[in-house]
């Protein structure tokens, strides 16, 4: 298949970007949407041109490096899938396709399609652990743990902190990244410990670092591609204002 | 001249680490505070010893070539990860999974190691669940444990299909508490080009920013690799796109020994390569062996039909399927070690009996799984799983077979170490994958999970005290050092030297030259005196046609994927040879490494324990001089040797 | 370490929340107050002379004023916050994200078209009746005629007689429909009461509520039109 790519490219961060366009030829439908940049980008080199940058790491929907919004979807038109996991198939002979990187004032733009998502890391610094050194635990099945309660925690867990909520919210608010992490670990009781402190710290970090405020629109869980939920921000948001409240 | 002294404690093998940890030195917490550690990598390994070491007072900082530690590529492992924990109170324990780790390594493996695998491998599950770490759970809210490759008894831990992700976050996480904490600096997007030494020891690494090109001098009194494994050299593996092994390749050539580099896992459950557009092979978990059945059909006439579309796999009839690993090896059935499962799938493929366009696939079907148990039970335990296989294929598993076929996954081999992980420099360590040292010629399914965490977690943070204790004296490292001036205008003067070639060929059209036409064909899943040398040949003209042919894009000074791949294909245009090189010196088969000539009369591989129970440890003589070879006996005490059987 | 309720973002929301509830149930109480007139002039009359220049029903109604002011006040930043967020370059491309109902992102315009009927509103009745008791007025004009202003009946039914009028007032009940209908369970949702299971029954209550309160309004509006016009429906 033949397709039309408009691209949006910008050098280095302080760079004013545009859209280009370009044509890329003889995409096999079994291609990856990444194979079929890897394509165009082998096809730019030899032109003598800059070739697209773009973050990707294990191309198989686990490790959330990838980030590109495809025709005004995160990931792309298939819902549940990481841009990795979209292939060609999903697109007809022809079509043009435009690629943006992520959008939010918290994600700049590093390159290209490249964006800065450190803002995700330092929410997980301010709280989204649990306090516990290496050594010195209990027996594993010491606590038992509800299998419902273990699974909904792996609800939450699925998020691979690809940025696709943020990016997607009209508000860039980062509340289905956070909820997540403070949902996961609510749900156990090795978490419940610092549970009040988790989600105060996180929310805080969150506020400090420009993301948007949540208005319960639910773009988020349309566009996430690990399906998570924003039955996920109501716990964080119950948990939140629990810890307030109570100190 | 190197000496490999591996440091093994005397003694009884269940007493070795106790008293090895008795014996070794510790260091102060005044004086941890003095001692900088560099850490390279974030996976499993890399991610838990630099939040360990850390936590333990030292200063640490942590280099990761993505834009976060938590997409290290530990985040893709599936199944599960192996402990002896004997919760299912099938007879497991630390002695049966040390068993069965030496077994399934196919006895080339340290003991020792392997011993104290077993051994921590419990602290594991402890540490993991107290992290909050979501693992399966029964409904009384205990553990729920699956059965791997190579096992009897029921010993992997799982958190659905992702458990390699919630092992890692969970070390992210620790390693996150000690950020905040200041004792760890995270370095994000650095990729580090060398290893610096001063007066033969590990003092510091040049480190170049990913996103400037600066490239940075760090000390350190020691230095961790956790790189992980260098599967990549195959350019189509089930390793993510950015995994290298550019880091070990270095201080290999600063005089850490290299062991092993031909032992190489083609894992048997991969998706099919679609064809030459193909960037990265996808792995579908082991797990699936637990309840799906492979086969190919018994009568050419249905696979020129299932080729022609003209069948369909639900189409042929069940006394017209050869469940052919059931019907080699009934005692394990499709539960083979991965070696085993990929080689038969490669012989029945061989044989003209695979089943797609290409001939290289085979089916692994739920149809009998889905009868017994009902199709919730299965979509419960795959279901992702088989959502994924459905958005790549677009075949819908629990209606048709998978197909599936062995793709390079692993590397056995690494950077030599001893027993407290340390490599032939002093001060340098490799844990995880990117050492050799606890899986032999063949790594078990979800092993890697387990001694990724083992040594990141628990041992590790003790051995590297022993080292650090003599160090305490030793002031911060200048990085002003000739040391680091030299090695950082080495790699200034490599990088221009790529820059000056302009030639026309790509550093991806140049790898997959060396991957898909030398490495896979030549060095891999079934290797031959004759395929190696002339392996070797080809590489070394490769390299040649890299250093003047090559096209790079972009400048030196920016983000520049481009770049980086050069640099990595560089290195491993030498690594892939002294892997084809380690190839031709074994002349015996064993685990993952094939060699045609040496096979039993049923096509299983042939051990040669009197010539080849030895660990290959190569050493660097310069640029294209032939490395000289150092062998590390492999004693087996404890355990007796004898021809793996999976049969009965 | 963490900032405080008032401005963290949660806190901000929570504040959105309780506000909208009091906002909700007002239009609850509303709404039956109307039912009132569709049934008896007299009732309706009486239950406005209860809430006439009454001393608490004028507190009432302060605290009624400040609780709008601050649910809008409210808006107006968070939405000011959340442009901001979003960065200054906007993509080439929007799609409607599946499942997402278009008033969750236009809950601000809903509330610009509720506060734009708000003021008529408030023009028609409110001025007419309490504001005009505060002033000590005996007499408002309404259209041709002098009322009393203790006969809020009279008012009502004047204006609801007007078809223009009815139209007016049946868009903007549209309008707050829409509103509610998305309000009321992220209402309950930024308050954390909500889960996994609640999910669809809160979406579901918060549709039933709106359709409730809105529908009473409508149905009192039109029956009004109807028994003016028509005198048909009369009790």
């Amino acid at each position: 298949m033949n397709l039309t790519l408009k691209i949006w490219r910008q050098a280095n961060a302080k760079a004013k970007g545009q859209f280009e366009t370009y044509v890329v030829k003889d995409v096999s439908t079994e291609s990856s949407f990444l194979e079929m940049l890897d394509i165009l980008n082998n096809q730019l080199i030899h032109e003598g041109k800059e070739p697209v940058a773009f973050d990707h790491d294990c191309r198989e929907g686990i490790c959330g490096a990838c980030s590109l919004r495809i025709n005004g979807h995160a990931h792309g038109p298939e819902s549940e899938v990481t841009t990795c996991q979209l292939h060609m198939r999903n697109f007809k002979d022809g079509d043009t396709i435009v690629i943006e990187p992520w959008r939010s004032r918290a994600f700049p733009v590093i390159k290209d399609l490249v964006v800065d998502r450190t803002a995700y890391e330092s929410i997980l610094q301010a709280g989204g652990f649990i306090s516990v050194g290496t050594g010195g635990v209990p027996d594993a099945n010491a606590i038992p743990i509800a299998k419902d309660d273990a699974e909904e925690s792996m609800d939450a867990a699925a998020c691979i902190g690809c940025g696709a909520c943020a990016a997607t919210c009209k508000n860039g608010s980062a509340m289905l990244f956070v909820a997540a992490r403070v949902s996961s670990l609510a749900k156990l009781p090795q978490g419940q410990v610092e549970a009040a402190r988790r989600a105060k710290a996180m929310v805080a970090k969150m506020d400090e670092l420009g993301f948007g405020n949540c208005t319960n629109t639910g773009a988020c869980q349309a566009e996430c591609p690990k399906g998570i939920t924003i039955n996920h921000i109501a716990r964080l948001n119950r948990e939140y204002l629990k810890a307030k409240f109570r100190s | 001249m190197i000496k490999l002294d591996s440091k093994i404690p005397t003694g009884p093998i269940e007493g070795q680490w106790t008293k090895h940890k008795g014996a070794i030195k510790v260091v102060s917490p005044a004086n941890k505070r003095k001692l900088d550690i560099i850490v390279i990598g974030t996976g499993l390994g890399g991610g838990a010893a630099a939040a360990s070491l850390g936590e333990l007072g030292y200063n640490v900082k942590v280099f990761c070539i993505s834009d976060s530690p938590r997409r290290a590529h530990s985040i893709a492992a599936q199944g599960g990860i192996n402990a002896a924990k004997n919760y299912q109170n099938d007879n497991d324990s630390v002695y049966r999974l040390f068993y069965d780790t030496i077994k399934g390594g196919d006895y080339r493996a340290r003991e020792s190691n392997v011993y104290r695998l077993a051994e921590v491998s419990n602290l594991i599950i402890d540490q993991c669940v107290a992290q909050g770490v979501p693992f399966a759970r029964e409904y009384g809210g205990k553990l729920a444990n699956r059965s791997f490759g190579g096992a009897q008894v029921s010993r992997t831990f799982y958190a659905r299909g992702q458990t390699g992700q919630q092992l890692l976050l969970g070390a992210y996480a620790a390693l996150n508490r000690q950020i905040a904490a200041g004792t760890v600096k995270s370095y994000s997007r650095h990729e580090i080009l060398d290893i610096v030494l001063i007066d033969g020891k590990a003092r510091g690494v040049i480190a170049r920013n990913l996103v400037t090109g600066e490239l940075e001098r760090h000390g350190a009194h020691a230095v961790v690799m956790a790189t992980g494994g260098y599967g990549n050299v195959f350019f189509l593996s089930t390793n993510a796109m950015n995994s290298n092994g550019s880091v070990a390749w270095q201080a290999y050539k600063k005089g850490a020994a290299f062991a092993n580099p031909c032992f190489t896992q083609i894992h048997p459950t991969c998706i099919p390569v679609h064809g030459t557009q193909q960037s990265k092979l996808t792995l579908m978990s082991e797990s699936l062996r637990n309840d799906g059945r492979i086969w190919v059909p018994k009568n050419l006439s249905d696979v020129k039909a299932l080729r022609a579309g003209v069948k369909q796999p639900s189409d042929i009839a069940e006394e017209d399927r050869d469940y052919y690993l059931e019907r080699r090896y009934p005692a394990f059935g499709n539960l083979v070690p991965r070696d085993v499962a990929s080689r038969a799938a490669k012989e029945r493929c061989d044989a003209g009996y695979g089943v797609n366009e290409t001939g290289l696939a085979v089916y692994l079907d739920f149809k009998t799984a889905i009868e017994r148990l009902g199709i919730d039970i299965i979509r419960e335990r795959y279901g992702n799983l088989f959502q994924m296989y459905e958005k790549i294929t677009a075949v819908n598993p629990y209606e048709q077979p998978m197909q599936i076929y062995p793709a390079v996954h692993y590397t056995m081999g690494g950077t030599w170490v001893d027993y407290n992980l340390m490599t032939t420099i002093p001060g340098l360590y490799a844990i995880g994958e990117a050492n050799f040292s606890d899986h032999g010629a063949n790594r078990l399914g979800a092993s890697a999970l387990m001694q990724g965490l083992a040594d990141g977690y628990f041992v590790l943070p003790y051995t590297i005290g022993d080292y650090l204790s003599h160090e305490i004296q030793s002031p911060k490292v200048n990085t002003n050092d000739p040391a680091f001036e030299e090695a950082e205008n080495a790699i200034k003067a490599k990088i221009e030297k790529l820059y000056a070639i302009k030639g026309n060929q790509t550093p991806d059209e140049l790898h997959k030259k060396l991957g898909c036409g030398i490495m896979w064909e030549k060095v891999g899943m079934a290797r031959t005196k004759e395929s190696l040398e002339s392996a070797i040949v080809e590489i070394q003209a490769l390299r040649k046609e890299f250093w003047s042919d090559l096209k790079l894009a972009g400048k030196p000074d920016e983000l520049n994927p481009e770049l980086e791949k050069a640099l990595r294909l560089a290195d491993f245009l030498e690594l892939g040879e002294l892997m084809a090189r380690d190839a031709l010196n074994r002349n015996e088969s064993c685990g993952g490494h094939f060699r045609e000539e040496y096979q039993t009369p049923e096509g299983e591989a042939l051990r040669d324990d009197e010539n080849y129970a030895y660990v290959a440890v190569w050493e660097y003589q310069g640029e294209d001089k032939e490395p000289v070879l150092y062998k590390e006996p492999l004693k087996f005490e404890t355990i007796h040797l004898q021809q793996r059987n999976y049969k009965d | 370490m963490s900032g405080s309720i008032f401005t963290s973002s949660i806190g901000k929301k929570m504040f959105m929340s309780i506000s909208g509830c009091v906002l909700v149930l007002f239009l609850t109480f509303h709404m039956c107050m109307n039912l009132a007139l569709v049934i008896s002039n007299d009732a309706y009359n009486a239950i406005c002379g209860f809430l006439g220049a009454n001393w608490y029903a004028v507190a009432a109604t302060v605290l009624l004023a400040l609780v709008v002011v601050l649910h809008f006040a409210l808006a107006i930043v968070l939405t000011i916050q959340n442009r901001k967020a979003r960065g200054t370059i906007r993509y080439a491309v929007t799609k409607r994200e599946n499942g997402v109902e278009w008033s969750s992102k236009n809950m601000l315009v809903l509330g610009f078209v509720v506060i734009i009927g708000l003021a008529l509103h408030l023009a028609h009745f409110w001025y007419k009746m309490m504001w005009a008791e505060l002033q000590g007025a005996h007499e408002v004009v309404v259209g041709a005629a002098m009322v009393a202003p203790t006969d809020g009946a009279a008012i009502v039914r004047y204006y609801f007689a007007q078809w223009p009028y009815l139209l007016l007032y049946l868009i903007w009940f549209g309008g707050i429909w829409l509103h509610l209908t998305h309000g009321v369970w992220s209402m309950m949702h930024s308050l954390g009461l909500n889960s996994k299971v609640w999910f669809k029954r809160m979406k579901c209550i918060s549709w039933i509520v709106a359709t409730v309160i809105i529908g009473g309004f409508a149905l009192c509006a039109i029956a009004i039109f109807l028994q003016e016009n028509f005198g048909i429906l009369n009790f």
